[in-house]
Formats: structure tokens, C-alpha cells, sequence
């Protein structure tokens, strides 16, 4: 609508296109391809095989994808519990108090994730708490960089609530607890899976904060996709990162489908 | 003037929240009504409900948090002093850091500025088939891990990647004339590609609330787009402009997976310095130092984001999205 002519129109698609395809579509392809190469020495990749996939299979990869995917299931399951009370207990308060509350959930987005690491690996590593070297400082980890994403979207959901619902409810002699057991959680439900799978998909590529931390049994799969492109396995980090998208593909479209399904109840 | 109840609170809930707090804060001498008596000890328990997530946020962020900060201030042979910074300030690698960590933000943050006003303005106001899908697309490109771009480039651009081979294939040279990866240049383009989508989005939704009478008029006037585009469009779009430009400086001041794929022992930058020292030297305090040192520069600037989205969100009227993403990496 705001280029009329036909041939001007073509002309800023042609731009989009190559200014788009270049930096978005084509890095995602070239992993793919690479990630079934053995060399790429011409314009395209050479020596077709699905031995980085076999070994994914057999060898220490599978473990990290399972280490990954446990870390992010805990991790999404933390941060949505303590987000989506903070982001609940929050509404309640005065806008000072609430603004304080806002500001704290939303810190650890401007801390920088490595230092989030370093912290933890300072605070946890002397008495009273002693987790350096467990699995349980990666999940920590994690769940606090992914809360303020949880708390952040059920936020926003609650200020988009109608608030006539919870006010009949409580009008018809409901308790707190049980409007919001049978009414809030459940029109909440929609943005609460959205935002289990933005938490789940950031876990899962979590690498900065995990390099800091990571005990040797509990190497997750962003660790392992470094370890292995670091000794020069350039494919075989590919394949690996592709096991990584496609691990988070899955969960953001299981993900959606609850949430239409959930619109529609 | 807070308890005109029923009408305040129905309004909305952000003006619920403003009537409990003068309900709360203001000292009544004279209890008037029975509202406020029934309400007030109600508020101090729900004010009791924000403890316990904040307590648990408070052990496993702030309390670490505090620690780094004491630690900074502790040099190894003893004592509490400025000396470890000092130290770390005196070296050239730290000012090298700082100076490459500012520089890369910088210019990534103008980049992903630039490309991405242009291309969400053709994705909002010049629309194709499958427009849509294509911000979808985007979407889920922001799910991915950031190190994911650095590990593509060097396919599409390493020593022995696409580009390259595309000109030995066609000159039949030995080897490509690109090799940028390995400096801060590989880096700034890996940072750009990741970035933009972090502009796009508050973009297209401030691009979606401008009306589409106003340029029809002005296209019915005589404008011409680009005139449209400056007079109309982009004065609409400036605070999205700012927030999303914010954001993503902050977020490059912070990015370690981009930098660390990269490889590049010339190219560090605060947050691999950090790593840097206290995973490969251990030298915690100097890895604390700089750590505090970013926090500093991070969190001023993610503050004033902030201050730049509440001032654009009761215009807008949404939240602009652009904070709801952090790639964890």
C-alpha cells in the first residue's frame, strides 16, 4: 500500500529478499546440509552420509541431548512456578512495591548470563551451600535466567485479563484460593504454555552461563556442540546442532498446539 | 478519593493496583467506611504472597550477586581493597576488552537497526504472500541459540565454506579471498544476523498500529513513500525504535556464545574475559572485577530501556514484546 506502482513493488521485494535470505534462511539451511557432509571445499557440501546422525545415536551425544532436555524440563518448571507467583503476588501490590518487584524478576536479563554463572559458581562453592560440580547449579542456572521470561509473559497476560471474571466469582462468595484454582489459572492457561515453551527452548540453547558451571557428568548439548566444533569436527557439530533445533522445534509446536487447543476451550 | 471502589476497580488493573496502594499508604486517622478496615489487613497478607518467589530469587540471584560484588573487592593475599581493580583496570587486555566489547555493541546494535527497520517496513506497508509466515519464521529463529549463527557463518563464509568455494570453483583459485571470521568483523555480522529479529518485532507491532487512512492521504496528497516514510511512519515507530535499540545494545554488551564459536584470540570482549579468567587462569577476583564492571555498564543501560518502554507502553498500549525474548545464550 505504500508503493502503487507494480514495478516498484517488485523491485523492494527483490531487496527484501536479498537482504533476507542471506542473513535468516540461509544460515539454518547451510547447518542442515553441513550436518550431512563429510567436506565443504566447493559451493555446495560434499560426501553425503549419515554417520554424525548414527554416531548421535551411539555415542556421548545422546546423553548430552538427554542432560539438555532434563536441565530444561526442571528449569521451565521452576521458572514458571516462582514467575507465575511472583508475576500473581505482584499484581496485588502497590505500583512502588510492584515496580521494585518488576524491576528485581527482570534483572537477570541485563546481567550478563556469564556472570549469572560466575556468580553462582562463587556463591555455591563455599559453606553454607556447597553445589559446585552437581547437576543442581546448571538447573539453578538456568532457572534464573528463564524466570524473568516466564514472569514477564504471565505479566503481561494478567494486565490483558478481564478482571470482571474473578470479580463475579468472588461476588458469587468464591474464596481467593478457588478463583484462582478454577478462574485465573485457567484463563492463564494459553500464555502459561507459551511461556513453558520460550523457557524450555531458552534452556535448551543455553551456553553462556552452562560454560561457566558445567560438572563433567552433566554436560548439556550447547557444551558438547562447542566441545565438539572447538577439536575441529566441524560436521559433526552440525549434526548436533541440528539434533539441538530440532529438539526445540518439537517442544515449540507441541507447545502451540496446547495453546490453540487451550483457546478454543 | 481512592474508595469510589466498585468503578475505579473495575476500570483496569492497573488502577486497582494505584487505589490499594493510596488505600494502603495514605494514614487515615478516621476509618470512615468499612472498606478500608476490611481491606487493610487482606493487603498485608497478599503483600505476604510476593515472599516467598522473591526470597528464593533473592538466594539463588542476588545473594551470588552480592557475593561477585564482595569479591571484587577482595585481593588474594588478604584484606578488603580497591587494589584488585586497580589491577584490572591497569592491564591492556581488560582496555582492549572494554573497548572491543563497546565497539562490537555499537555497531551491531546500529546495524540490526538499520536492516531491521528495513525490512519490517516491507514486511508492514509494501505486503507479500506469505508475509506472514515469514515473521512466524522469525519467531522461531529467535528460539534458536545465538552460537547457532557464528557455527552458519562459518559455512557460509569460513576458510573452506560456500563463498569461498563458490570463487575457487569459478576462478579455479587455491583458496578464497574471504577470511573475516576470526576478527571482530565476524563477529559484528554473526551479532547483526541474530539480532535483527530482536528490532523487528516491536517494530512490526508499532508498524501495525499506525493507521492506514493517514497514508493513503498522504499518498493521496502527492507524497512520495520515502516522504511518507519519514513524515508519517517513522515518527509512530520511534519509541519501538529506541526500546528495540536499547535492548539489543544491551544484549550485545552481554554476548558470550557468538564471540566464544568465533574462536578469535584477538577478538575478547568483557564477557570472555571473564570467562577467560576465572575458568582458564582462575583468577576469581580479576574475573569478579570485570564482571562488575559489565554488570554496571549493562544494567545503566537496560534501565534505561526500561525508562524508554514504560514512557512508550500507555501509547501504545502493549507491552512492546521486544523484552520478552532473551536467547538464554
Amino acid at each position: 500500500m505504500l508503493v502503487h506502482s507494480k514495478g516498484a513493488r517488485r523491485a523492494v521485494w527483490i531487496l527484501f529478499f536479498v537482504l533476507f535470505l542471506p542473513v535468516f534462511a540461509l544460515p539454518l539451511l547451510v547447518i542442515v546440509a553441513a550436518s550431512f557432509a563429510t567436506s565443504w571445499s566447493g559451493a555446495l557440501p560434499s560426501g553425503p552420509t549419515l554417520a554424525h546422525y548414527q554416531d548421535i545415536a551411539h555415542g556421548d551425544a545422546g546423553q548430552a541431548l538427554l542432560t539438555s532436555v532434563l536441565t530444561a524440563l526442571a528449569a521451565s518448571a521452576g521458572a514458571l512456578t516462582v514467575g507465575t507467583w511472583a508475576a500473581l503476588a505482584a499484581e496485588r501490590l502497590g505500583r512502588r512495591a510492584r515496580r521494585l518487584v518488576d524491576g528485581l524478576f527482570l534483572l537477570p536479563v541485563a546481567v550478563p548470563s556469564v556472570v549469572v554463572g560466575l556468580s553462582l559458581l562463587v556463591a555455591f562453592s563455599q559453606p553454607p551451600f556447597l553445589l559446585n560440580g552437581t547437576p543442581q547449579i546448571v538447573i539453578i542456572a538456568h532457572t534464573v535466567l528463564v524466570t524473568a521470561f516466564a514472569y514477564q509473559s504471565v505479566t503481561a497476560a494478567l494486565t490483558r485479563l478481564d478482571p470482571a471474571y474473578e470479580q463475579s466469582a468472588a461476588g458469587l462468595g468464591a474464596r481467593p484460593g478457588y478463583v484462582l484454582w478454577r478462574v485465573k489459572l485457567p484463563l492463564l492457561l494459553p500464555s502459561l504454555t507459551a511461556a513453558a515453551g520460550l523457557c524450555f527452548a531458552l534452556s535448551m540453547g543455553e551456553l553462556s552461563a552452562t560454560m561457566m558451571i558445567y560438572p563433567p557428568d552433566w554436560m548439556p548439548l550447547p557444551v558438547q556442540i562447542f566441545a565438539t566444533t572447538d577439536r575441529g569436527s566441524l560436521f559433526a557439530g552440525a549434526a548436533l546442532a541440528v539434533t539441538l533445533m530440532a529438539a526445540t522445534l518439537i517442544v515449540l509446536l507441541g507447545v502451540s498446539r496446547i495453546r490453540t487447543k487451550a483457546a478454543y476451550r | 478519593m481512592p474508595r469510589t471502589d466498585t468503578a475505579v476497580r473495575a476500570d483496569r488493573v492497573d488502577a486497582a493496583g494505584v487505589a490499594d496502594t493510596a488505600a494502603r499508604t495514605v494514614p487515615d486517622p478516621d476509618p470512615g467506611p468499612p472498606a478500608p478496615t476490611k481491606r487493610r489487613p487482606a493487603g498485608r497478607s497478599k503483600a505476604g504472597w510476593v515472599l516467598p518467589p522473591v526470597a528464593a530469587l533473592g538466594l539463588v540471584f542476588l545473594y551470588p550477586l552480592a557475593l561477585v560484588v564482595w569479591q571484587s573487592f577482595t585481593p588474594e593475599d588478604g584484606g578488603h581493597s580497591t587494589a584488585p581493580y586497580a589491577a584490572v583496570l591497569a592491564e591492556a587486555s581488560f582496555r582492549d576488552a572494554l573497548a572491543n566489547t563497546v565497539l562490537i555493541a555499537v555497531g551491531a546494535t546500529a546495524g540490526a537497526l538499520a536492516l531491521g527497520l528495513v525490512l519490517a517496513l516491507v514486511i508492514a506497508f509494501v505486503p507479500f504472500p506469505g508475509g506472514r509466515a515469514l515473521s512466524r519464521f522469525i519467531d522461531i529463529f529467535l528460539a534458536f541459540p545465538s552460537f547457532l549463527i557464528t557455527l552458519a557463518l562459518l559455512f557460509l563464509y569460513g576458510t573452506a565454506g560456500m563463498a569461498n568455494g563458490l570463487w575457487t570453483d569459478v576462478t579455479g583459485a587455491a583458496s578464497g579471498p574471504l577470511d573475516f571470521l576470526r576478527t571482530p568483523w565476524g563477529v559484528l555480522l554473526a551479532e547483526i544476523t541474530y539480532f535483527t529479529p530482536f528490532v523487528m518485532r516491536p517494530l512490526l507491532a508499532a508498524f501495525s498500529q499506525v493507521e492506514t487512512g493517514q497514508l493513503e492521504a498522504a499518498a493521496a496528497l502527492g507524497a512520495r513513500p520515502w516522504r511518507i516514510i519519514r513524515k508519517v511512519i517513522l515518527p509512530e515507530a520511534l519509541p519501538s525504535l529506541a526500546a528495540g535499540g536499547a535492548l539489543v545494545l544491551v544484549l550485545c554488551l552481554n554476548e558470550f556464545g557468538i564471540v566464544l564459536f568465533t574462536g578469535a584470540k584477538n577478538v575478547v570482549t568483557l564477557p570472555m574475559l571473564v570467562y577467560t579468567k576465572a575458568i582458564l587462569d582462575g583468577d576469581y577476583t580479576g574475573a569478579c572485577v570485570v564482571a562488575v564492571v559489565n554488570i554496571a555498564l549493562s544494567v545503566a543501560l537496560y534501565a534505561l530501556y526500561r525508562t524508554v518502554v514504560a514512557r512508550t507502553a500507555p501509547r501504545s498500549g502493549s507491552r512492546t514484546g521486544g523484552v520478552r525474548r532473551r536467547a538464554g545464550a
